[in-house]
């Protein structure tokens, strides 16, 4: 589903110097999949994470995402993509503030030209599945953190996507509602669905079934949890 | 390309964010009411301006005697010159085709006496075609005609005024008028845009009046139109020379600047047409000025939304909206800004232009007003503003990478 081959990627910082972020990762995730990648701040998994979800271009070697290889991609292209293979949970939930739950995962149906009514019944039955369908007409401050982040769940389900990517995705939740996103997690998994998570937290990661460990831009380890 | 969703985001983003709205609305109905009220106040004064001309014919010219200023050919200095029927018709003669209509004037004071009621008025005696040059709106019966010249007939046309006066309620129509003691039978009543003034005099037969009164052929003054074929410059051209050709006739100094006096409307058309451009190039530039000024403020204050929405957009970009949905739902939202605060303006323009028009009446502004023309016009100025003001913060959006709307604050 997701492959690199000695993928490399640096940042400029002021004019001369670079920041040599990615020094070569290679990884292949397979459909399927529940994979979380650990590091450090700075480790440079949010970097590969953005390369994934094709927010951020690589410098060097190949990234193959559903057999495709990915280059010179222009924003239409990518954000195509995006709306089609991609599903996006962030730390900070990212809903837009001035939607309702319903709208905010009907969203990236409006992107892919769904109808209205179509729209609105396919985001109520994903807001059904992470178990808010009650909240469907209200705004993101009216919810818990929790609540949240299942809605940016459902939002990032809705256009039935081949890769949920999920950064941080309990960050900043209590543990009790982080394993009740977790499960959810899990449970999208379980249906098939290809996950991948960054985190720092170990009890997250051991959550997963496979934990790839990511310093200073190379891959330090890669194994498979007991949850397999 | 009508998008139903694509306007519910717009109204939606839009009534959600509605001091935003407003903010940036305000700026362009304000500079709209500025230009709608600079527009109507120069058409204002030149209504005011139109209105001054409205009483002779655009193209007529006059043409009066005094007396000599210097002394020419033998001929003493203050000599009175007396224009003379052989000068109307020597002007005919010379210059048939470049008239439209040419009249001569007799001015006469006379008293009028209906029974019991009586005034003093002037008579101006005409030939028909003085209806014309003079612009008369002949109400009841009809003006003078050629036979009435050639038989030296006793009838009068009488202005809507003196016919007020002397007959009260009555209409003056075939009535008996007794001026200096000779009766004139009134064949019409006429008004005239000119005033009252111009609306208390009695025209007469100009035949008529030499022989009552004067028992010559003197003429007080000639009046004509030129062909209006004629352009300005080439009407300027044809009173000069017939200034020219009567002082030769006269035997007058070509230099003198008094004995004959030939004034030109088109030349007073002239002068106010000049002022009136310069006028409307001030006028046009301010109000391009102001439009301008206010294209930059929509346009400022929408690179500063699309700043405030960055991380908006940035989520809208990772769940697949393209850089061409971006740029139109914020080329599509600027326009819509700028033309419904456009459309206020407008009509707040028109409605303060409307209420406080007759006030402005003393400051020379007539009807002051703003044409369809210029509505429409406005409108697509508007829409054209809201395109460019929206256009450089839109295409700045859609440049923003996604990553980097993700991360801002």
């Amino acid at each position: 589903m997701i492959k690199f081959e000695k993928l490399h990627k640096s940042y400029p910082i002021g004019k001369k110097d670079f920041l040599h972020v990615l020094k070569g990762i290679d990884l292949h995730i397979k459909e399927g999949e529940f994979v979380s990648i650990m590091g450090s701040s700075g480790s440079g998994k949010s970097t590969l994470l953005n390369i994934v979800g094709l927010l951020d271009h690589h410098d060097e070697g190949n990234y193959f995402l559903n057999g495709q290889k990915i280059q010179k991609l222009n924003e239409s292209k990518a954000a195509v993509l995006r709306n089609k293979f991609l599903g996006f949970v962030f730390q900070s939930f990212n809903l837009i503030s001035y939607k309702t739950a319903l709208e905010n995962v009907a969203l990236p149906l409006y992107y892919q030209g769904v109808k209205r009514k179509e729209r609105q019944k396919i985001a109520l039955e994903y807001l059904e599945k992470v178990g808010l369908k009650d909240w469907a007409s209200h705004h993101p401050n009216e919810l818990s953190g929790g609540q949240k982040q299942r809605v940016a769940i459902a939002r990032a389900l809705v256009a039935k996507p081949k890769v949920i990517l999920a950064d941080e995705p309990t960050g900043a939740l209590d543990s009790v509602t982080s394993d009740s996103v977790m499960n959810l997690l899990k449970e999208i998994n379980k249906e098939g669905m290809t996950v991948f998570v960054i985190t720092h937290e170990e009890e997250i990661a051991a959550q997963t079934q496979r934990i790839v460990r990511l310093k200073d831009g190379i891959i330090i380890s890669d194994e498979l949890t007991k949850n397999k | 390309m009508f998008d139903l969703d694509r306007w519910r985001e717009i109204f939606q983003a839009m009534s959600k964010n509605k001091l935003r709205t407003i903010l940036t609305g305000f700026t362009v109905a304000f500079a709209i009411l500025l230009f709608t009220l600079l527009f109507g106040i120069g058409n204002g004064l030149q209504n005011n301006f139109k209105s001054q001309f409205a009483d002779d014919a655009v193209n007529a010219i006059f043409i009066r005697s005094g007396k000599t200023s210097k002394a020419y050919k033998g001929n003493q200095i203050d000599r009175k010159i007396q224009f003379k029927n052989d000068d109307f018709k020597f002007l005919i003669d010379k210059y048939d085709k470049k008239i439209e209509y040419i009249t001569a004037r007799v001015y006469k004071q006379v008293r009028a006496i209906y029974k019991g009621e009586q005034s003093t008025y002037t008579v101006r005696a005409v030939h028909p075609d003085h209806q014309f040059t003079e612009k008369t709106v002949v109400d009841k019966g009809r003006f003078l005609n050629n036979f009435d010249l050639q038989k030296k007939v006793k009838v009068v046309v009488i202005g809507r005024l003196v016919e007020k006066d002397l007959f009260g309620n009555h209409t003056a129509l075939n009535k008996q008028l007794n001026l200096n003691d000779i009766n004139y039978t009134v064949i019409g009543v006429f008004s005239d845009v000119g005033g009252d003034r111009e609306e208390r005099l009695i025209y007469m037969p100009v035949t008529t009046a030499q022989a009552i009164y004067g028992n010559n052929d003197y003429l007080d003054q000639i009046v004509m139109t030129y062909n209006p074929k004629m352009n300005v410059d080439q009407a300027l051209n044809f009173s000069n020379d017939i200034k020219k050709e009567l002082k030769k006739k006269h035997i007058i100094s070509p230099k003198d600047q008094a004995a004959i006096r030939v004034h030109n409307v088109a030349k007073d058309k002239k002068d106010v047409n000049k002022f009136m451009s310069v006028l409307n190039v001030i006028i046009l530039f301010i109000g391009f000025g102001t439009l301008i000024a206010g294209i930059i403020g929509i346009s400022n204050i929408m690179i500063f939304v699309v700043k405030e929405r960055t991380k908006e957009l940035g989520i809208r970009k990772a769940l697949g909206a393209k850089p061409k949905a971006i740029i139109g739902m914020i080329l599509q939202e600027s326009v819509l800004i700028t033309t419904i605060a456009g459309y206020v303006g407008l009509m707040l323009g028109i409605g303060i232009l409307k209420w406080y028009g007759p006030v402005l009446k003393d400051y020379f502004i007539k009807d002051p007003s703003v044409s369809k023309s210029v509505v429409i016009g406005a409108t697509i100025v508007l829409i054209i503003a809201g395109t460019l003001a929206g256009y450089v913060p839109a295409k700045r959006a859609a440049r923003i990478k996604p990553i980097e709307a993700l991360n801002a604050d």
